[in-house]
């Protein structure tokens, strides 16, 4: 089932977001007065340059991380004065992770991982086992449950992490680089999973990265500089199943700044034949500085 | 899946399980073996006082034990209880160290237990061989057959010398050890009296025998009014008082309890240092758990299971060593006991000291920052 994400609710909002970490000389700010809302159906891209402040975002998003000033509502629920464990229920019923490094239990079985997140949000027994086979199943994993991380490649070990991450249907997805250790054709794998199960699970997923291979999957992309967002965009995309491994950057995206309002036109119709990261990444970073003069 | 977390964590690096296993197996046995010396040197001291039938035992001011009681009482005392009301009987007991003097030659120390069966005196209990009425005859006497080398005699039949007369080893009793390695001789108290050159009706104890219904304390308090200064002591307290002369006036007790608590000790470190390296190397797994949402708890009981895991593997195995010791001490002048109560009590000890092995490792992952699962 596909939903239109602007008429969906919106099931994370931030205001206001401040994060200093570090003590004394060495104190930063990390994250400066960020604003951001999630809604249902969408996957949205967080990107920027390393040390921007994006996984800092994220993991305030994603209440492991308190915000020292700026107020954090996950479902309605507003996350200040929160104890940790209030926090940590907050994360398990609403909040899937996915992480750079898969983090899955060296010691457990692929379908024993899924079963773990799942038996943290307290769903147990046979309901489990049913839950995270299906899970595996959904991302093309149905063959690989009694496999462990070991024996798994790299992109079977993240769509393993996604399966975690969605096997207890929460209403928020966040990833964390989830391509980063992949090679091109697992980095769309997933990516391609994420996009779908956005839509046709009606999730919403936030993504952190700085991978530009990703942009053709998103809903939104928010660019982060030093801690601030610095430019919003909705990509016009091709159709999840429309979205083959070796497409890259097909869809053009729509660049509005900060303040929603349009900052450029669409840049190019489709996206010239990858040749290597870099390149990638410089493009990146001319659009980047492109809007920024714009502005 | 808390239980299968916890078992795969434990069965992951086999050596630190092992090294686990070997910590507590080695604290079990330790445990097992001085507590069970403890259980088996008690019975030893208390063997003839549980066996005796009186409520009460009237005792010299001060006695120290069943074996050290102090100056004889004399009939004096023995009247005064049999004419208290609830008094059924007063039987007179005498146990004093004397020499043995060995048919071939040398001697040793034994304790010489003088009693009337018929008075509802000590009887020489698990008789194995003759009885009481052997006993009785010319010379008769009763020791233990695991004695038979140390007081160099060979059995039924046997003479052998106590103070200034003979005595003939008439019947043979079964695993009455001594604690004192003294070994007990059994024989009519008149003989005892004899043998020793005591005044006649002296004793070392006068063992009362109450009527059916009569009160304990009021009879007690009664007699102690009368045999004063001599003292009237119930069997639970002649028990401690025996107990208390030997196993912690000698420091024996406090030796065998100080090896227990060493090797609880020892027990604790090794299974706390193993969880604690087991918990650190899992340190990524924790917090993506607590990344996850799970609550602390979740993560506690994943480490406590893993504790409660090594602690059962642990006790069967020292269970196992600890049977095959106590089965190789068996025929020993000290045996090692092992009762269920010790055997339930021991596997509450190790539950209980793998969980405060636990501590470490639980305050380890209490300080997990599960934005830490982002740094790695």
């Amino acid at each position: 089932m596909s939903l239109n994400p602007a008429s969906q609710p919106l099931v994370l909002e931030a205001h206001g977001i401040v994060k200093e970490l570090g003590e004394g000389a060495g104190r930063i700010m990390a994250v400066k007065g960020v604003d951001i809302a999630l809604k249902s159906g969408e996957l949205t891209l967080l990107m920027g340059p390393s040390g921007s402040g994006k996984t800092t975002l994220l993991s305030i998003l994603g209440c492991i991380l308190s915000p020292t000033a700026g107020t954090v509502s996950i479902a309605g629920t507003p996350t200040a004065g929160l104890k940790p464990e209030a926090l940590a229920m907050l994360r398990r019923t609403h909040i899937g992770y996915i992480f750079q490094s898969y983090n899955l239990f060296p010691t457990l079985t692929a379908v024993e991982n899924v079963r773990i997140a799942l038996d943290v949000a307290g769903v147990t027994g046979a309901v489990a086992i049913q839950k995270a086979e299906q899970a595996l199943r959904d991302v093309g994993l149905g063959h690989k449950f009694t496999s462990y991380p070991a024996h798994l490649s790299g992109g079977e070990k993240q769509r393993v992490a996604v399966a975690r991450a969605i096997a207890s249907a929460p209403s928020i997805v966040l990833a964390d680089e989830p391509t980063a250790a992949l090679d091109s054709e697992n980095g769309h794998g997933v990516m391609r999973l994420l996009a779908q199960i956005a839509r046709e699970q009606n999730r919403s997923i936030l993504v952190v990265t700085h991978d530009s291979r990703t942009l053709m999957y998103a809903d939104r992309v928010i660019h982060i500089e030093d801690g601030k967002i610095v430019s919003e965009e909705h990509p016009a995309k091709a159709p999840v199943t429309e979205l083959s491994g070796k497409a890259i950057l097909a869809a053009a995206p729509v660049a509005v700044a900060a303040d929603n309002t349009p900052a450029e036109k669409p840049r190019r119709k489709s996206a010239p034949q990858r040749t290597k990261e870099p390149a990638e990444a410089k493009i990146l970073t001319d659009l980047i500085q492109k809007r920024k003069s714009n502005a | 899946m808390i239980l299968t977390l916890a078992f795969r964590n434990l069965f992951h690096d086999r050596i630190r399980l092992a090294v686990t296993l070997v910590g507590i197996l080695f604290s079990i046995v330790l445990v097992a073996v001085q507590l069970g010396l403890y259980l088996g040197s008690s019975r030893e001291i208390t063997s003839n006082i549980e066996n005796a039938k009186g409520e009460l035992w009237i005792t010299a001011f001060g006695a120290k034990s069943f074996e050290d009681g102090g100056t004889l009482l004399t009939q004096k005392e023995r009247q005064a209880a049999l004419g208290t009301p609830g008094v059924k009987s007063v039987a007179p007991v005498l146990s004093v160290f004397a020499e043995w003097r060995k048919p071939k030659g040398g001697s040793t120390r034994v304790v010489i237990v003088g009693a009337d069966a018929e008075d509802g005196g000590i009887a020489p209990f698990r008789l194995v061989e003759g009885t009481w009425e052997d006993i009785k005859a010319p010379e008769g006497i009763a020791v233990d057959k695991s004695y038979l080398s140390e007081l160099g005699i060979d059995g039924i039949g046997s003479t052998a010398q106590i103070a200034s007369g003979r005595v003939r080893v008439r019947a043979l009793t079964d695993d009455i050890k001594s604690f004192t390695q003294s070994p007990y001789v059994y024989m009519p108290i008149s003989r005892a009296r004899a043998l020793l050159d005591a005044p006649g009706n002296t004793a070392t104890f006068h063992l009362v025998t109450l009527e059916p219904g009569a009160n304990l304390e009021t009879v007690r308090a009664e007699i102690k009014s009368k045999v004063a200064p001599a003292e009237v002591l119930t069997k639970d307290e002649f028990l401690e008082r025996s107990l208390k002369q030997w196993l912690f006036n000698t420091g024996a007790g406090a030796a065998l309890i100080g090896g227990a608590l060493l090797g609880t000790l020892v027990g604790t470190v090794i299974v706390a240092q193993t969880l604690y390296s087991s918990t650190k190397d899992h340190i990524n797994e924790f917090a993506t758990l607590r990344a996850l949402g799970s609550s602390s708890g979740y993560i506690h009981k994943v480490i406590l299971a893993q504790a409660g895991m090594s602690a059962l593997l642990g006790y069967a195995l020292g269970m196992v060593l600890a049977l095959i010791i106590v089965y190789a001490a068996q025929g020993s002048a000290l045996p090692i006991l092992m009762t269920p109560a010790l055997a339930f009590g021991l596997l509450v000890l190790t539950l209980c000291m793998c969980a405060i092995s636990a501590i470490s490792a639980i305050f380890k992952v209490t300080k997990i920052d599960p934005a830490t699962v982002f740094t790695r």
